[in-house]
């Protein structure tokens, strides 16, 4: 069984790289990354040797590419047909939906190794927390994995790759904000306290944000792994549920 | 034992039935040909068969595995090239049979050789290194064909396996349906009837989801018995006609 798996995870991984899609990806990742560090994050200006400008973005920045990434995760399998060619093979459902976020998970973890330069800079110039540091890309990292689990999931409801980019643009949003005043504002006048309160602790950038201050509360690890098997598990029901369709 | 064995198939699509009531069985060294209309059930009994669909009534089991309760273990026995033959288009033919064997787990020496010989019976030698969305349709078909007989498997379950195929090209697919039928069970779906008798062994006329005839050739290449009808050679569309729509019939038999 883990064979099959590995043998997706190699298919998957290749495929990000069998175009210059791929290449591309990474370069507009590492710019953006570049922009938000130096320009908008004021790295020079603060006059800190850590990283926080640069990983005080990194929800924002996957906002928008990790749902890039996983769209063609199933919707692509459905729209060629290739699922039925894919689900017929001796696999197991479940090592199949591994294989494939593994993949996308990987090739994150990929682009997101290659903005070492910035690690680089910062330790050059300055004596930074190097354990703030490694706690802020295992961060990083981790919650891109819940970005990507939440895309992985939708992308198998369509067989259209620009209506998976969009829902989970949308959901990801709603994930990423439930904890700021954008949402709360909203709720807090009608709604429980309880309910206000389990709505806040979905909130990526605050839990993201304890992280890359140095703060490694495990709540916040089992809150992003939980919520990775939450939407992994919610993607195998939907291959199955929507097979016919 | 049968190869495969299907018991009061019923599968609904809402309030559409799609496969309504059907049962039968294959040996080993039978070539059923799957004979119908467009929208029959001919591919949606096939999905069931190979596990992808699960049936809303029924049981199905292959190999004498059921494909609800050990669907794994069905699966390994079965080579399918499902309608239109999907593959990956961004992969050559090697790359996405190596990708087809390492998920059948076919290792060392018995990997390399099967390879070697699905490659050869498909005829997939000069494209190998070509990307699959390049190929022309024939080859496309091809590759699907050698990932469905990569692992040797006791059953075959071949979706339109010559659609869109060139004379010469259907041909070849019928003569490799041929030489492997033996030692196999395998279940094709067509509407052309020239097929049925160039490679079936048995037919069922499915029309609506249901079986409405079973047909067998007759000795001597006389043409094929469904039922009460006879037909000489080469005139199985007669017989087709008047089955699956039911014009005709007093005439023809007082004819």
């Amino acid at each position: 069984m883990i064979r099959g798996m590995i043998a997706i995870f190699r298919r998957e991984l290749a495929g990000y790289f069998a175009t210059p899609v791929a290449f591309v990806f990474i370069v507009i990742f590492l710019l953006l990354t570049g922009i938000f560090t130096f320009y908008v994050g004021a790295f020079f200006e603060q006059g800190q040797a850590d990283l926080k400008p640069f990983f005080m973005f990194h929800p924002w920045l996957y906002l928008l590419l990790m749902p890039a990434i996983a769209m063609r995760l199933w919707a692509e399998e459905r729209k060629t047909g290739s699922i039925e060619l894919l689900l017929t093979l001796p696999i197991r459902l479940s090592a199949v939906v591994l294989g494939k976020f593994l993949a996308a998970w990987t090739f994150t973890a990929i682009a997101l190794a290659l903005t070492f330069p910035v690690w680089i800079t910062v330790s050059y110039l300055g004596r930074p927390d190097q354990g703030v540091i490694v706690a802020g890309y295992l961060g990083s990292l981790l919650m891109a994995g819940g970005y990507l689990a939440i895309c992985a999931c939708l992308s198998a409801t369509t067989h259209n790759q620009v209506i998976a980019f969009v829902l989970g643009v949308i959901v990801c949003l709603l994930f990423t904000v439930s904890g700021t005043p954008i949402v709360l504002d909203i709720i807090t006048p009608w709604a429980p306290q309880a309910l206000v309160e389990t709505i806040a602790s979905f909130s990526f950038l605050a839990r993201f944000g304890s992280i890359v201050d140095g703060v490694i509360d495990l709540r916040d690890i089992v809150y992003f792994a939980s919520l990775i098997i939450f939407w992994l598990y919610a993607n195998a029901v939907v291959v199955e549920w929507r097979k016919a369709g | 034992m049968a190869m495969i064995e299907i018991k009061q198939l019923i599968m609904r699509f809402g309030t559409f039935t799609a496969v309504d009531g059907i049962s039968f069985a294959v040996e080993r060294g039978t070539v059923l040909g799957f004979l119908g209309p467009n929208g029959a059930g001919k591919s949606t009994t096939m999905k069931i068969i190979t596990g992808f669909l699960a049936p809303t009534m029924g049981q199905v089991s292959v190999c004498g595995f059921d494909t609800a309760m050990a669907p794994v273990e069905a699966k390994r026995r079965i080579g399918y090239l499902p309608e239109g033959a999907p593959a990956y288009a961004e992969m050559t033919p090697r790359e996405f049979l190596n990708f087809v064997a390492d998920v059948r787990g076919l290792r060392r020496d018995d990997r390399r050789r099967k390879l070697d010989l699905a490659i050869e019976r498909a005829g997939l030698g000069p494209v190998l290194e070509q990307p699959i969305d390049t190929l022309s349709k024939g080859f496309k078909r091809r590759v699907g064909l050698a990932q469905a007989i990569l692992h040797d498997p006791d059953v075959l379950i071949l979706d339109e396996p010559t659609d869109g195929l060139d004379p010469n090209q259907k041909f070849a697919v019928r003569a490799l349906i041929k030489e492997m039928a033996a030692t196999k069970a395998i279940v094709i779906s067509t509407h052309i009837l020239e097929e049925v008798e160039a490679v079936c062994t048995r037919s069922l006329i499915i029309a609506r989801g249901r079986v409405l005839a079973e047909g067998t050739p007759l000795p001597d290449a006389g043409g094929w018995r469904f039922g009460e009808h006879q037909a000489a050679p080469g005139r199985l569309d007669a017989i087709f006609r008047r089955i699956t729509t039911g014009e005709n019939q007093h005439q023809e038999i007082a004819a």
